[in-house]
């Protein structure tokens, strides 16, 4: 519980260099030693920020990952599908609570996650700028994204950092159901007609290789990972974890009779894996500059919700306060 | 930044016979929207019968650095466990 991290951070005073170096190497053989990083324990600056950074532009990627999807509720196919719909949804802005919550333990404010969410300043997941076209691309959504979410989030539930891991074994249990229910759409649609089937295949092809972009840049242009690895923050680097993300997906494809769009899959009995083709970065890299199909869409809607909800934060700030008020004068 | 609701801490007891386990954190204005958010925020499977809501600023806490001064004491105790004292085997109901 975050209840007193102030007192953690104002204990570090201005030590001098070598006794730094000592509590960093103290630092970083707990860590080795596998006990967790609690609020108020002493952490080195570099560990914080970077865990700030990830936390919240994970927090920031379950808020606005909302949207694609909310934009089939009042669109989905049945009462079922929709109810089911929309507790998925819900759930995704529980897991943007817990982890704005873990990166508040760290020292940061919620307002400033906010704003810096709301400004532009602050990164999300790539794939939330890309468009939910059909009805079948709630299902790839959830089997693709949803999917690689999980391949990511599990090995985080043994980080170094005590409330994300927390934070991440609950958004992981949730997460399961995510990704089935998306699965469960694509057997629909692909145990439909013809056309229910086309467009199944073609949410495949336009969610495929967005989805394998989740997982960051190749490992030679990953700028923090080595550190971030031997922190324990990143269990598996990307190309790990992506390459796990094609093995598990190519046989589900197979099962529900659709075809991955890359002609260069194909099973290599020697690795042990399937080989897959060249990924285009320059489109990802685009995405995250802000080129994508719907990242100004995206960030319009955030501060509209932020703005046409701010006379309701406001009543009840005022209602809170009146209360208070009263309570003191009945107790006077 | 105006206007930052308080963070509160939240405990859930998961079932009859347990006690209250601190489950994570939110923010609200005040105590009645605390104990709603939490509700939706943390009990969407299930997953208690009772919340409690404290406010974290209420909760006082021990400090890191304090840890050997207060836990360290009660190694040198160890006659405080029942294995410390050898039990001749014949003897039962010990
Ligand atoms: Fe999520
Ligand atoms: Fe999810």
């Amino acid at each position: 519980m975050h209840a007193q991290n102030n007192v953690g951070m104002a204990d570090t005073g201005s030590p001098s260099a070598s006794s730094l170096d000592e509590r960093e190497a103290r630092f970083q053989s707990r860590i080795d030693d596998g006990i967790r990083v609690e609020p108020q324990d002493w952490m080195p600056d570099r560990y914080r920020k970077t865990l700030i950074r990830q936390i919240s532009q994970h927090a920031h990627s379950e808020i606005v990952g909302q949207l694609p999807e909310g934009n089939w509720i009042t669109r989905a196919p049945s009462l079922k599908r929709k109810a089911i719909l929309l507790a998925k949804v819900q759930d995704e802005a529980g897991h943007g609570l817990y982890l704005y919550s873990a990166a508040e333990t760290l020292g940061i404010t919620r307002d400033q996650m906010v704003d810096d969410l709301h400004t532009g300043k602050a990164k999300y997941s790539s794939i939330f700028n890309y468009p939910t076209l059909t009805w079948a691309d709630v299902g790839a959504i959830g089997w693709l994204v949803d999917g690689s979410a999980i391949m990511n989030q599990i090995p985080l539930c043994r980080c170094s950092y005590g409330p994300y891991a927390r934070a991440m074994i609950r958004v992981c249990k949730e997460e399961a159901f995510h990704m089935r229910q998306g699965y469960d759409i694509m057997l629909a649609l692909c145990a439909g007609t013809p056309g229910q089937k086309a467009m199944a295949q073609d949410a495949l092809n336009r969610w495929w290789w967005p989805s394998l972009m989740m997982f960051g840049p190749p490992d030679g242009d990953s700028v923090h990972s080595a550190q971030s690895q031997a922190w324990k923050i990143k269990l598996f680097t990307n190309d790990e974890l992506r390459q796990k993300m094609v093995d598990q997906t190519v046989p589900q494809a197979e099962h529900l009779g659709l075809v991955v769009p890359d002609p260069q899959v194909k099973w290599n009995a020697e690795r042990g894996h399937y080989d897959y083709g060249d990924i285009d970065w320059e489109e990802f890299y685009n995405v995250v500059k802000g080129n994508g199909p719907c990242n100004r869409e995206r960030l319009e809607v955030r501060n509209k919700a932020w703005t046409d909800g701010e006379w309701f934060r406001d009543a009840l700030v005022a209602h809170a306060d009146k209360q208070a008020q009263l309570a003191t004068a009945q107790a006077a | 930044m105006k206007n930052q609701w308080p963070l509160w801490e939240v405990f859930i007891r998961s079932q009859h016979g347990l006690a209250h386990r601190h489950v994570g954190s939110l923010h609200a204005p005040d105590a009645t929207m605390a104990l709603n958010n939490a509700r939706d925020v943390y009990t969407r499977r299930n997953e208690g019968v009772s919340i409690w809501i404290v406010k974290a600023a209420d909760i006082t806490a021990s400090h890191p650095d304090d840890k050997a001064e207060l836990f360290d004491p009660a190694n040198s105790k160890v006659y405080r466990h029942p294995t410390f004292f050898p039990m001749p085997d014949e003897v039962k109901g010990l």
